[in-house]
Order: C-alpha cells, then sequence, then structure tokens
C-alpha cells in the first residue's frame, strides 16, 4: 500500500480514537455518526484541503461545513490534529465554556467555518461560500459532509436547485451514506433512493464510492475537480460506527456513550487498527 | 399617501450597494415587491434570486457574510419570521454575522392579501434572537438611514420591517438617528405614545386632533424594538403616568410587550391601554380600512388616550 494513503488510514483510526474517547469523557454525543466518517475528514485534513492552522481565517483558504454538526467529534479531532488547536483540548467536549460545543461553533472553535447543527442549513451556507468565490474569481473549493438522514430536509434540495443552476463547480459536498439516522434505517423512514439519479437530475456530478476506501476518496475529489460547469456530490457508502464491532450498523449508537467496559474494548479495536497501518 | 417605504428602500439599497462593494441582495422572486429589482437592474452580478426558497435563502446569505459579504436577504416579513427564523436564530444570530434580514410587506401593509400575508408577529420573533438589531422605519428619511447604516459600518445581524406604502415625511432630509435612542415628535405632559412604522404618523395626526382639544400627549419614535430605550419609556412614565402603545403587530411579543417589560421591571406603576391586533386573525382588505377596523388607527388611538385620562 502506498505510505501515504496508509498514513491517511492510520490517521482515520487516530482519529477514531479521539472521537470515541470524547463521548466516553463527556458521557454524551455522537460517536458512531463520527465514525463512518471518519476515512473522509482524514482525507480532507490530511490531504485535500488548502487551509493554513496558524491563519485559520485566511480568505483564500478552502471552506469546509460539516452540515450534519452532530459528528463534531471526529471533526474537532481532525481540527486539533491538523494543528488548529491542542489536542489536550478535546477532552473539553460538551464541557461548559468549552469551545468544542455539542454542535460546531464557528466563533468559539478556530478552524470551523461555519456554525452548524440545525439539519441542512450548512448545504445552504457551503453554496454561500462557493457562489462568493465563484463571483470573486478566487480559486478555493468549498467540501461539505451532509448525512444521508439530513437530506429529508427540503433546504438541502432547496440549495442542491440553485447550485446546479448556477454552474457551482467549485462546490463538493459528500454524502455520508451509512444508511442510518436517529430513529432507524433511513430506507425504512423515508427512502432517498435513487439518490445518484436526484441529483443528477438537479444538475450535479454523480459519483458513487466506498466511503471507507482512501483511494476512491481522493480519485472521486479528483473527479470532482475536473469536472467544469456543475456541483458535485459525492455519495460515500459508509458503516455507521465504523471500527467498533459493537456500534456499526447499530442505529441506537447515533446519540450514546460506551460504558467502561465498552470503551476499553473500543479502545482495543480501533488502536489494533491504528497498529495494523503503522 | 406619501412615497411607498419599499421604493426608498430600492433606491437605497441600490445607492448604498453602488458605494460599497460588499454589499450584495439575495431575494426569493419577490424582487418587484421588496424592489431590489432596482438593484438586480443595475447590479445583476450582486442579485441573487434564489426562487421561492426562503429558507435556503438565508442560509446561503449566512454563507455569503462568512465570506464577508453585506447580503441583504429579501422577502415577505411573515415569512422573514417563520420560514427564516431558524436560520435567523441558529445561524445568523449565534454566529453574529452581517446578514440583513429585509421584511417586505410588514404589519398590515399586505393589505388586500389577507391573514397569510400579514405580518404580526415578526418582532416578536426576532426580539427574541439575542444579538438581532431590530427596527422598523416611519418613514422615507429614517429609512434611507437604516439602509445606510446596514450598509456601511453596522457590525451584526439585523432585521428591519419595512411597510410597502407610506405617508409623508416626518423628518427632515439628513435627521440624525441613533440605534436604542427613540425619536420624541411632540411633547405633552398629559399622555405619551409609543409607536413604530406607519403608526408613527397616525400618532402624530392624534396628538394634532387632542392639542385641538386641549389634551396635549408625547409621541415617541420607537424604531428601534432591539435595543430597546427603556429610558425613554421610564421618563415617559414619570412625566405623564398615562402610556399607549400602537403597533401594527399583535399585541402578544411586540412594543407593547417590550413596554410592559420596561415599566415593571422600572417599577413604574402607570396606566397602559396597548393598541394591536389583539392576538386574532385579521383578513383581507385596503390597508387604511384594515387599520381602521383593528384599532389603530388616528380615532382610536386618540379615544384610548382620552379613555386614559
Amino acid at each position: 500500500m502506498d505510505r501515504e494513503i496508509q498514513e491517511l488510514y492510520k490517521k482515520s483510526y487516530e482519529l477514531r480514537i479521539h472521537a470515541v474517547k470524547m463521548v466516553y469523557h463527556a458521557k454524551t454525543g455522537h460517536a458512531a455518526p463520527s465514525l463512518s466518517m471518519a476515512d473522509l475528514i482524514s482525507a480532507l485534513y490530511f490531504k485535500i484541503l488548502r487551509v493554513d492552522p496558524s491563519e485559520p481565517r485566511w480568505k483564500d483558504r478552502d471552506r469546509f461545513v460539516l452540515s450534519k454538526g452532530h459528528a463534531c467529534p471526529i471533526y474537532y479531532a481532525a481540527l486539533a490534529k491538523r494543528g488548529f488547536f491542542p489536542e489536550e483540548d478535546l477532552m473539553q467536549y460538551r464541557a461548559l465554556n468549552s469551545k468544542l460545543q455539542g454542535h460546531p461553533d464557528m466563533r468559539k472553535c478556530p478552524g470551523v467555518d461555519m456554525t452548524t447543527g440545525s439539519l441542512g442549513n450548512g448545504a445552504s451556507a457551503s453554496l454561500g461560500m462557493a457562489l462568493i468565490g465563484q463571483k470573486e474569481k478566487k480559486d478555493y473549493y468549498v467540501y461539505a459532509i451532509c448525512g444521508d438522514g439530513e437530506l429529508q430536509e427540503g433546504i438541502v434540495w432547496e440549495s442542491a436547485l440553485y447550485a446546479g443552476n448556477a454552474h457551482a463547480d467549485h462546490l463538493i459536498w459528500f454524502v455520508d451514506y451509512n444508511g442510518l439516522q436517529s430513529g432507524g434505517s433511513v430506507r425504512e423512514i423515508q427512502n432517498l433512493e435513487d439518490l445518484e439519479e436526484k441529483f443528477k437530475s438537479f444538475g450535479w456530478d454523480v459519483q458513487t464510492i466506498d466511503g471507507h476506501n482512501m483511494e476512491e476518496i481522493l480519485a472521486a475529489v479528483e473527479t470532482a475537480k475536473e469536472r467544469k460547469g456543475t456541483p458535485s456530490v459525492i455519495l460515500a457508502k459508509t458503516t455507521k460506527g465504523k471500527g467498533v464491532s459493537y456500534m456499526e450498523n447499530q442505529y441506537l449508537w447515533h446519540m450514546k456513550a460506551p460504558n467502561e467496559e465498552q470503551y476499553t474494548q473500543a479502545m482495543k479495536e480501533l488502536s489494533k487498527e491504528v497498529e495494523r497501518y503503522a | 399617501m406619501g412615497k411607498a417605504l419599499r421604493d426608498v428602500y430600492g433606491e437605497s439599497l441600490l445607492k448604498y450597494a453602488k458605494e460599497n462593494k460588499k454589499v450584495v441582495a439575495l431575494d426569493a422572486d419577490l424582487a418587484n415587491c421588496s424592489k431590489t429589482c432596482m438593484m438586480g437592474k443595475e447590479l445583476p452580478e450582486r442579485m441573487f434570486d434564489v426562487g421561492i426558497a426562503e429558507n435556503h435563502m438565508i442560509a446561503m446569505g449566512a454563507g455569503f457574510a462568512s465570506c464577508g459579504m453585506i447580503p441583504f436577504v429579501n422577502t415577505f416579513a411573515t415569512l422573514a419570521a417563520s420560514m427564516c427564523a431558524l436560520s435567523a436564530k441558529a445561524l445568523i444570530g449565534y454566529s453574529g454575522l452581517n446578514v440583513r434580514i429585509m421584511g417586505a410587506n410588514n404589519g398590515l401593509s399586505g393589505g388586500y392579501d389577507g391573514a397569510t400575508h400579514h405580518a404580526l408577529d415578526d418582532m416578536s420573533v426576532m426580539r427574541g434572537i439575542p444579538g438581532m438589531l431590530v427596527m422598523s422605519p416611519s418613514d422615507g428619511v429614517m429609512t434611507d438611514w437604516m439602509v445606510r447604516t446596514l450598509a456601511e459600518d453596522y457590525e451584526g445581524p439585523a432585521y428591519v420591517g419595512i411597510p410597502r406604502n407610506g405617508y409623508e415625511n416626518l423628518y427632515e432630509e439628513g435627521e440624525d438617528f441613533e440605534i436604542g435612542k427613540a425619536k420624541q415628535l411632540t411633547d405633552g405632559k398629559d399622555a405619551a405614545v409609543f409607536a413604530y412604522g406607519l403608526s408613527v404618523f397616525r400618532a402624530k395626526k392624534a396628538a394634532e386632533q387632542l392639542a385641538a382639544e386641549g389634551i396635549h400627549i408625547s409621541v415617541y419614535d420607537m424604531f428601534t424594538l432591539k435595543p430597546f430605550d427603556r429610558e425613554a419609556v421610564l421618563r415617559a412614565a414619570r412625566e405623564t403616568g398615562a402610556i399607549v402603545t400602537v403597533e401594527e403587530h399583535s399585541i402578544v411579543g411586540g412594543l407593547g410587550t417590550a413596554v410592559l417589560e420596561t415599566l415593571a421591571e422600572g417599577g413604574e406603576q402607570v396606566s397602559v391601554r396597548r393598541l394591536g391586533i389583539q392576538d386574532c386573525y385579521t383578513h383581507s382588505g385596503a390597508y387604511e380600512d384594515l387599520v381602521t377596523e383593528f384599532g389603530i388607527g388616528i380615532a382610536s388611538i386618540a379615544d384610548a388616550v382620552k379613555e386614559l385620562l
């Protein structure tokens, strides 16, 4: 395996360890929704995004919007590991007066480009950022990660319609398509399929990938950047809770903190993966 | 009727957008009503029509503001206070973004469009958002000042309820206004009337009628509902002992509520009458007919003052 790819996988598991630790320590939070997007966020923050931790508000930076804001443990972990703030601060997640709020706060947390938490709103905000880039002839890209359940919000499709018509080709969305939402299976609660066709009909370029395959993630972003005149969406098929056996594909782990025994097991399983990619 | 305030708004927006390149306008298919069409015609590259998608529009405005722009986001005031309220609260207010939410056809000025288009809760909703500047102009001079202030140097989120129509101007060109400071239009010690928007003009007319009968009242233009000029209210209470509030808004949560909160906390026990929509739905009609029917016309204001004396 390519050394760089191996390193990105290793990072994704280190981020997972942080995320589970944060939720365990806070005794509250969203562990499983963080784990499914660990590979995406690792690829973004350690390979794709043009950002400068010493200048978080740098005007020409790429933007990232975590539209599924509840999955912020893994986002905070990536920001810390990338150098926006010290890793030891991660244990302040959900604590009183912390910069690491229950959902991301752009005024409190360095590196957060948009406050999110109300599902769907981040999608529109990311489009706004891309349109200003387009208007000002900037070359930055705007990335967003949406949850699959989040796509049930009407506002997502209002912004998708606009983005297609505006040919916003510096806008790249990922859908963390883990198939589960807070109350159960996305397919059973409100099916999104045929999602590829839906986005295509809104004027988007669509790619479907394995969201846990680093080569596929990086290649999809390269392809998205080559496409001119259309926004891009990357449907990343993922596993909710990926990396912690008892959380995998269990919607009840959407928001739940592990007990001590479960925590120990999670650390064991995730550390083993870190070693595997070391 | 004088010049419609929506026309003043459209002209001022274009004027100040020409002076500040950061100003952009968003509309949701109502540019001909909100009058952002004037900006759309001359500065099309800075005008974004999202179609009929108000919720999306305001969240997109948050994205614009995060990139250093000053977006004026336009829709009916009633939609601004409902469909846009989530983003106004969770994105814009919370993050202190420089988004200007411009509510067209506020109060009863939607007239014939009826209850679905009357905005009778916008001040209540917006007043509840921490950090939100909440204003509504009473005439053309003030409308222009508000647009200039928001297009130039004001930092933070703002909501403005703009009447569709307008009376003759109350202020001279170049009049100076200060955010959070009420404007006193008449001086009298028998009672004080607090109003905003087009109700200020009617309150002033009522004051003139009452003066002819030997009753002298102070009329205050409360164009800023947040931050609220508590001092003006407490001072008027001490000076007159009788207060009438007038609003083209539900009596729940708006100006009347703010005045009562101020009086109660300030320890002033005075007689108060709240004129406004009495917690009921409205219906279609000519603007002036509705104003009369719902008890916020000139005669109703004068009668309310007399009842308190």
